[in-house]
């Protein structure tokens, strides 16, 4: 998808559109996949550098960027349109997000997982549903190149884009008062980790030792929009090793 | 220096302006529901407008100042006594140690604010001293205050100390004093008790049906006791609101002031304590400058909404910049 022009790395371009009156939308795309996912991360990576006064934060989505402004500052205090110098900053953080100095190699996560058992109390819930056995779901979902769809739900839980599609399995009916931190879950087509104890309905098949969020951390998420993961399958003797959870 | 927690009110929490930066990594802004009402608060005793205060919800703790101290009031709903005399909100009021400040609910509004001069000795995580009751994180021990809780508090700063011996000077024996001044109306306008909150077309709005889009103007709407910090859940008096064709969304970022309108049609109101992504269609976003009004409304409440420009919405916003900062300009002069 990428072809180098002059220079230039052809990513898809977005529409703007106001959200209220203190966010801006850049919509990459209608569907979640790999040129839009790397649009959107050469632009957080641009957004980074930028040191704008009233520049808020930004927040990535599947197939989106939304950028909160305070109007008042960005405007100089009321001396321009808020709305219209948001435009034009967005429009040159998207010229830089163009050249090549923007392109990073994404960071590759290893997740250790402990499969099935009482840390993956779905496993066989899965298997059936997918007319699998329990091995060739550990082996399914183990196996699988995911990256980082979006951050959201719960402080540091990580929609990971990636799943065979065999492994598409629905919500629990019934969702659990109480997910502890780490599971490995599952919801239609998409996988994720909890990542700190919740309710949720999603059908738990593992758990890692690692801690997802981490809020005494200048970056308290352990994954970011963006990034690679690879599961690692380890036996229960291996989690209880690595087990950085509390209780 | 402290404060003594003899009852704990309904919830009150420590509350700065949030936050900020993190959504990103799916940690919510939190911060105070009326954030206007908290700014106004820390500006009367001196301090940064994005210390931490105290945010008091409909039914008022009983607090005992445990060394002299200047504080001030703000918000709506709550009427403060010191000892059991009245005392005025929007104004400094200096307190001598002992001084038991408690409240009875009165008038419109649900949220009131209380700076303390120098503000309130809990530790920042990540960049802010709000309170995250969910993830228990923040704030005085990340949870609401409890009955036996003693803040420590800082003291007062350079700067505040200079607001502080204006308004000692006039309390001579008395157990407090408050200034005879107060900031002008327009900062923060009385509140109605079914107000119009204005607001702009949110990003969906054109997938709705034309009668939803109707309705969603005209009628009144209340707010559900099912409502909290994150989220007011409304019913209107009509039909529920519909998509023109149902559909799908993928998971966007969601603001404060969001109307999105679940399978339902229930639409719900996002506030400081609103999830960062959410897949809901949003039908419209309240302006910055009605969160104040928005924030006051108790459960049971009604509203209706008002639609205006992206322009106007803009232009109300610096307004109240601009008397935010007229609010300090007159108040650094008083105390000179």
């Amino acid at each position: 998808m990428q072809n180098q022009s002059g220079g230039q790395i052809q990513r898809p371009q977005p529409h703007m559109y106001p959200l209220g009156d203190s966010g801006i939308v850049l919509h990459f795309s209608d569907v979640f996949d790999a040129p839009t996912q790397q649009a959107i991360r050469a632009c957080c990576a641009c957004l980074d550098q930028l040191n704008v006064p009233g520049l808020l934060e930004y927040v990535p989505a599947y197939t989106t960027l939304t950028i909160y402004y305070n109007p008042w500052l960005i405007s100089q205090e009321g001396r321009c349109d808020p709305y219209e110098r948001m435009t034009e900053i967005m429009e040159q953080m998207l010229a830089q997000a163009q050249t090549p100095a923007a392109e990073s190699a994404p960071t590759v996560v290893e997740i250790p997982v402990c499969y099935g058992g009482q840390f993956g109390p779905d496993l066989e819930e899965v298997a059936r549903n997918a007319g699998l056995s329990a091995a060739d779901v550990i082996r399914l979902h183990g196996h699988g190149e995911y990256v980082v769809a979006m951050v959201g739900f719960a402080p540091g839980f990580p929609y990971l884009a990636g799943l065979n599609e065999q492994l598409a399995a629905p919500r629990k009916a019934q969702p659990r008062p109480r997910v502890p931190a780490g599971s490995v879950g599952i919801a239609g087509r998409q996988t994720g980790i909890y990542s700190i104890s919740s309710p949720g309905g999603w059908q738990l098949i593992g758990r890692t030792p690692r801690r997802i969020f981490r809020p005494e951390h200048t970056i308290p998420s352990l994954l970011r929009a963006g990034d690679q993961v690879r599961f690692v399958s380890v036996s229960a003797a291996e989690f209880e090793q690595q087990n950085e959870h509390e209780s | 220096m402290s404060l003594s927690i003899l009852s704990p009110g309904l919830l009150t929490t420590v509350q700065d302006l949030g936050r900020i930066g993190y959504q990103k990594e799916g940690i919510i802004v939190s911060g105070a529901m009326d954030a206007l009402a908290l700014r106004v608060a820390n500006l009367l005793v001196g301090n940064e407008e994005k210390t931490a205060g105290l945010e008091l919800t409909l039914l008022g703790p009983k607090i005992r100042f445990e060394a002299d101290h200047l504080i001030a009031l703000t918000g709506a709903g709550l009427a403060p006594t010191i000892n059991g005399q009245p005392v005025r909100m929007s104004r400094p009021i200096f307190v001598r140690a002992g001084g038991v400040l408690q409240f009875a609910p009165q008038g419109t509004g649900c949220r009131v604010y209380m700076a303390v001069a120098g503000g309130i000795g809990v530790p920042e995580v990540l960049g802010s001293s709000s309170t995250y009751l969910r993830a228990g994180m923040g704030g005085w021990q990340g949870r609401a205050l409890l009955t036996g809780d003693v803040l420590p508090c800082p003291g007062p700063t350079e700067i505040t100390r200079e607001f502080w011996q204006t308004i000692a000077s006039a309390s001579s024996a008395k157990a407090w004093a408050q200034a005879t001044w107060t900031p002008s109306p327009e900062l923060y306008p009385a509140l109605q008790t079914s107000p119009i909150i204005r607001a702009v077309r949110g990003p969906e709005y054109d997938l709705f049906s034309a009668p939803s889009q109707d309705a969603f103007w005209r009628q009144e709407f209340t707010v559900t006791l099912a409502s909290d910090r994150m989220g007011y859940r409304l019913r209107g008096a009509g039909a529920a609101l519909a998509l023109a064709q149902p559909q799908e969304m993928l998971s966007c970022a969601v603001p404060f002031g969001t109307v999105q309108v679940p399978a339902d049609g229930n639409p719900i109101i996002l506030l400081a304590d609103h999830q960062t992504t959410g897949g809901y269609p949003r039908i419209a976003q309240a302006i910055t400058a009605d969160f104040s009004p928005l924030a006051q409304v108790p459960p049971g409440g009604k509203i209706r909404f008002q639609e205006v420009s992206l322009a106007e919405a803009q232009r109300l916003f610096c307004q109240q910049e601009l008397h935010i900062r007229q609010l300090r300009q007159v108040l650094r002069l008083k105390n000179v």
